[in-house]
């Protein structure tokens, strides 16, 4: 069973109190931009077998949105962070790197 | 090859069961082969077996990191059924149907198909138009499915509880010619067909690179070593993405955990296949007895094989309301299998941006019951560049905006 900190409340939550909000870090193209990157912001999302961002909701329970590291293979948690940023502080970056050397994510390593 | 048969039964019986056949080669790889496919599951081993049959392509190698069969060919709840909306879904999943009517005798490999019919319950307004416009579509598909009353309900499957306290049963789409087949069956009769043409079958053998020469593929890199193709097919489900990244290229879809549970064996009381969707359980009773219980797919990335706790306890809870009898069961086994999910829930079966690399994933929870007519159309397009079966299911669509979307009829429950 997955358990995350929310970072704003401190509530250890397991999954049931928590809602799934997909890949983290988004560059949200729309009118104005080409179709590859419109085309890739809506379909292609990061599916990585290994260290993955994503955001998550505390949905049964204060309700903020906020963001989690995590791997994929084993369910292991590196980390969550706040959601007022646009890439993973270096905290978590440092945490991931102490376990999984060789991680990158997008542009992030 | 022998051929099995009961004349092999009885002839194999006066002699201690001594003269039995492996029913597949296991060789060392060649060094070069005109078609490599990854991922001895049933798409896989369907594709080899198409493209021998039906092109007469037999310098074939299918490789399986593992063992054959033992992904999500092993994991499902071996449901099989065509009554899809879109018509580009209801050909392909009807012509695999159809396949499977006559699949024993074709591979001379007795699949078990069952066709006991499968009732998918109607249990809110919403859902009764759904399955009513998806019944009109199927008339017009040519796939014979009808939208039923409770009360015809209640008389296919006694053991049903039409009025739930949350979710009564106030219809259902049924699908006489659905049913089941066994899955393990699928995958060793397709691989005993294709040993017996000639073809390869490497198991643990892991792909652990794709060499791309000029834009075209020249072979692949793996633990057994390096080895040439002039063709390449991906059908390795949920690590899709992890095997396309090796070619240069990406795919819009997502690997999550798909979970199912067996009950212990109890006597015969329930002949068809019932799907409640939206209560997120499905159950059918295997030739063992046992009931085969099928849930939800997990909210986020997973490769595990292994889904949350709390799904089995919601699928659990849902059959209870539906079916009072099974709410004493034990449960013997629980399972997880990673389902590859694209955004309009319908698969990929494509060129992709490499040459002669292609590719079939993406049956998200729904893969077991297109096997033969994926492998049908998957083995026309690797062979000939065009089918008429994959042509809507291209990688391009969502850029294109030409969605398959089957997120109603494929969303939980298979």
């Amino acid at each position: 069973m997955l358990i995350l900190e929310c970072p704003y409340c401190g509530v250890k939550a397991e999954e049931t109190e928590l809602h799934a909000g997909g890949e983290a870090h988004l560059k949200r193209f729309g009118p104005g931009s080409s179709d590859d990157d419109f085309h890739d912001y809506l379909f292609m999302r990061e599916n990585p077998k290994g260290v993955h961002f994503e955001r998550w909701r505390h949905i049964n329970g204060c309700g903020k949105w906020f963001h989690a590291a995590r791997c994929t293979m084993t369910l292991e948690v590196f980390g969550t962070y706040s959601a007022q940023t646009y890439e993973p502080p270096q905290d978590i970056r440092d945490a991931i790197s102490a376990k999984r050397p060789d991680w990158s994510w997008r542009e992030f390593k | 090859m022998k051929r099995y048969s009961v004349f092999a039964v009885a002839r194999e019986a006066l002699r201690y069961h001594s003269g039995w056949e492996r029913a597949w080669r296991s060789p060392a790889p060649k060094r070069h082969y005109d078609v490599i496919i990854v991922g001895a599951g049933g798409h896989g081993l369907a594709t080899a077996y198409y493209l021998g049959k039906n092109f007469g392509i037999t310098n074939v190698a299918v490789i399986e990191k593992g063992w054959l069969g033992g992904g999500n060919t092993g994991r499902n709840t071996t449901i099989i059924r065509s009554n899809y909306l879109q018509d580009p879904s209801a050909a392909i999943y009807e012509k695999a149907r159809s396949l499977y009517e006559d699949m024993s005798q074709d591979l001379n490999y007795n699949v078990m198909f069952s066709p006991r019919g499968v009732l998918m319950l109607a249990q809110t307004q919403h859902e009764i138009r759904g399955y009513q416009r998806t019944a009109h579509a199927n008339a017009l598909q040519g796939v014979e499915t009808e939208f039923v009353s409770p009360q015809r309900v209640k008389e296919i499957v006694p053991i049903i509880n039409l009025d739930g306290p949350r979710y009564p049963v106030l219809g259902a789409l049924w699908q006489e010619r659905g049913g089941t087949a066994r899955h393990d069956a699928v995958a060793w009769g397709y691989a005993r067909a294709c040993s017996n043409m000639g073809m390869d079958i490497i198991q643990q053998c892991e792909v652990t690179g794709v060499r791309v020469e000029n834009g075209r593929v020249a072979g692949v890199d793996t633990s057994k070593g390096p080895i040439d193709c002039d063709k390449l097919g991906m059908l390795v489900a949920g690590n899709a993405s992890v095997l396309s990244e090796m070619a240069g290229f990406r795919l819009p879809m997502e690997s999550v955990a798909l979970q199912a549970l067996v009950s212990e064996p109890i006597k015969p009381c329930m002949d068809v296949v019932v799907m409640a969707n939206t209560v997120h359980g499905y159950m059918s009773q295997s030739d063992k007895g046992e009931m085969v219980i099928g849930g939800g797919t997990d909210g986020f990335n997973n490769y595990t094989q292994r889904g949350s706790f709390h799904h089995i306890e919601e699928t659990v809870r849902a059959l209870n309301e539906t079916f009072p009898m099974v709410s004493r069961l034990k449960m013997l086994r629980q399972w997880g299998g990673i389902v590859d999910v694209t955004g309009d829930r319908s698969p990929i079966i494509s060129k992709t941006p490499v040459g002669n690399v292609f590719v079939n994933c993406g049956w998200g929870t729904g893969g077991f019951k297109s096997i033969p007519g994926s492998g049908w159309g998957m083995a026309e397009l690797m062979a000939t560049g065009h089918s008429s079966l994959t042509e809507s299911f291209t990688i391009d669509r969502f850029k294109e905006g030409q969605f398959i979307d089957e997120s109603v009829a494929a969303g939980v429950a298979h």
